[in-house]
């Protein structure tokens, strides 16, 4: 049975041991440190963890203000909120003077614990890819999880770090060598090619395996940093088949399958797919249900690739 | 490391920055005239008198640091850290053009600049990080920041005005420039921000009102702010928008429009008259 950690609960606990390791690590809260896990950091570290009340705007000041001192500050809300709520903070106080502050974005896409549209978010990665100076983090699981936040901590600018709230299958091992910017091969293929940030990577392993029984080998690319994307992954990735699925917890518009589209469109245009939320918000409903109803199950990415391999079919057709 | 101005020459200094910004300002036929002249004596008694800062090292971690939250007053800030030697004067006539470290709203590439503004609203809560950040290292030194009273009207101002007495952040010191005019007209027609001194009461800081165009009064309230233990202090200062140009002053006009050459003239010639008034 595949091991399942929360990605919370691996921020949680990374927070506290960056915070023994590393001074100048300090933590700003909108009153959900509970939720994300910080608040082990607020118990371990009770000087260096600053609770801002329900003000999300004024907490990202904060952190630019204590980035500005020498700190790396840790933002923290649900995703949605420390990303769209802020949007002008980050861009002024942050971005745009480059400061190292890392906004910890929990509960994003749509599980958000029976919370439906306000608290899903499906518009962050596109948003906070199109300023200029940010990174965008989106790791796949609890380990990759852990690797981000100290790598982010080291990264010297802003950095989005966008994580889930429910348990997720554990794709990496611990002596997977994570790097901000690098995507990482989880599955050698040659019929389609699977692109995925985020914990679709669990999902997509899943449909591999579902495709593999069907005979349609998976090329499996995962990449956790959306931005600055590994342009040269993604196009060996995508010259491996010649057909990409992109997959994302997110909106098809802006985010992940958006960036492919970006580099490939200019550099191998390639015939694609999108698996993400088909720009509509979402509702309130168990996980299962949101996941199956927006498209975004393992069985969603297998039906993706069967699509793409009928048009290579129906291509190569006399 | 205080500023090498007495009390006694910083209203003649202030003159001084108020005759730069009119130089730029109609250099670069355009910018924000009025609430950079409503904001000399501000600037000039915080640069020269009451900050601790050295224009040798901008980036001496001891230093206070300023915020010009109203970043579209810049011309009166770059005009102080001119003639307070963080560059040369020469270098004022770049404002606004390409590659200048003097960008129209202040950029924290610049000497001097402790932190990027422009967007109304945020200053004050990066303050409250400073501050938050200069007592978690033990730094001795105090954040300033300068808001505009239209400014006031941003939501973002009063969050952070909550969060500054929760931390007894007696290191912070707001300024409001409270020159009662914003772009389109008086602040209390277009959004009404009075009571100003009774909000920041009920916010639990320390308030104090002085004459913004006395740079004596500024200077006081300052060192009567680093008095205040225990909470952050807001000095409401009271100024005219234009302050020294005559046709410039108390009117929304020239919240943001070009000096044109026959003005400048105008203007400065009215400016080394009141210096020589004082």
């Amino acid at each position: 049975m595949t091991e399942m950690i929360a990605m919370r609960d691996a921020y949680g606990r990374a927070l506290v041991d960056l915070g023994e390791q590393n001074e100048r690590v300090v933590a700003v809260d909108a009153d959900l440190a509970s939720s994300s896990k910080m608040n082990l950091f607020a118990e371990a570290f009770p000087k260096r963890f600053f609770q801002m009340g329900i003000a999300e705007q004024n907490m990202t000041g904060v952190a630019a203000g204590l980035a500005a001192l020498g700190f790396v500050a840790f933002t923290n809300s649900f995703a949605c909120f420390a990303t769209l709520r802020t949007t002008d903070q980050i861009r002024v106080s942050i971005a745009q003077p480059s400061l190292p502050v890392v906004i910890g974005g929990a509960y994003s896409g749509l599980l958000g614990g029976k919370t439906g549209k306000t608290h899903q978010a499906i518009e962050d990665i596109a948003v906070m890819r199109a300023l200029p100076n940010m990174t965008v983090v989106a790791p796949g699981d609890g380990v990759e999880v852990r690797k981000a936040v100290f790598a982010a901590a080291d990264h010297g600018g802003p950095v989005y770090l966008r994580m889930t709230r429910d348990p997720s299958p554990v794709v990496f091992d611990e002596g997977y060598d994570f790097k901000i910017g690098r995507a990482v091969l989880v599955r050698e293929g040659s019929d389609v090619t699977v692109i995925t940030t985020g914990l679709m990577v669990g999902r997509a392993v899943e449909a591999a395996a579902l495709l593999a029984a069907e005979g349609i080998s998976v090329h499996l690319l995962h990449v956790p940093t959306v931005k600055p994307l590994d342009v040269a992954a993604v196009v060996a990735a995508a010259d491996k088949t010649g057909f990409v699925v992109t997959a994302e917890e997110h909106n098809i518009i802006g985010g992940l399958g958006g960036a492919v589209a970006e580099v490939l469109g200019e550099q191998r245009p390639t015939p694609m797919k999108r698996v993400g939320v088909a720009d509509v918000y979402g509702e309130s409903a168990p996980n299962d249900d949101l996941l199956q109803k927006y498209g975004l199950t393992a069985g969603h990415i297998a039906q993706a690739a069967r699509f793409l391999m009928e048009r290579r079919a129906a291509h190569t057709q006399p | 490391m205080a500023g090498p101005y007495r009390d006694e020459r910083l209203a003649e200094l202030a003159n001084g920055l108020r005759r730069l910004v009119v130089e730029t300002l109609c250099h670069t036929q355009a910018g924000h005239p009025g609430g950079s002249l409503s904001a000399a004596e501000i600037v000039a008694a915080l640069f020269f008198s009451v900050m601790r800062v050295d224009p040798q090292d901008p980036e001496w971690e001891e230093r206070d640091r300023f915020i010009l939250s109203k970043g579209h007053a810049a011309p009166v800030y770059y005009a102080a850290l001119a003639r307070r030697g963080y560059f040369p004067e020469e270098m004022l006539q770049t404002y606004d053009e390409l590659d200048s470290l003097l960008q129209a709203h202040p950029d924290m590439h610049c000497p001097g600049v402790d932190m990027s503004s422009g967007s109304l609203g945020q200053g004050l809560s990066v303050g409250v990080g400073m501050a938050l950040g200069m007592r978690l290292k033990a730094i001795d030194a105090r954040v300033f920041v300068v808001l505009g009273d239209g400014e006031l009207q941003e939501g973002q101002i009063w969050e952070a005005a909550m969060a500054a007495p929760k931390f007894g952040l007696d290191n912070l010191v707001a300024i409001v420039d409270d020159n009662r005019i914003q772009l389109m007209g008086d602040t209390q027609a277009i959004m009404p921000v009075e009571p100003i001194s009774e909000k920041w009461r009920a916010f639990n800081w320390n308030v104090l009102e002085v004459d913004g165009h006395d740079p004596a009064a500024i200077v006081d309230a300052c060192a009567a702010a680093a008095r205040a233990k225990g909470r952050p202090t807001v000095i409401l200062a009271h100024t005219v928008k234009g302050k020294g140009v005559s046709f410039m002053e108390n009117t929304h006009e020239w919240h943001c429009a070009p000096v044109t050459e026959d003005l400048k003239e105008r203007a400065l010639t009215e400016l080394c008259v009141r210096k020589v008034r004082q």
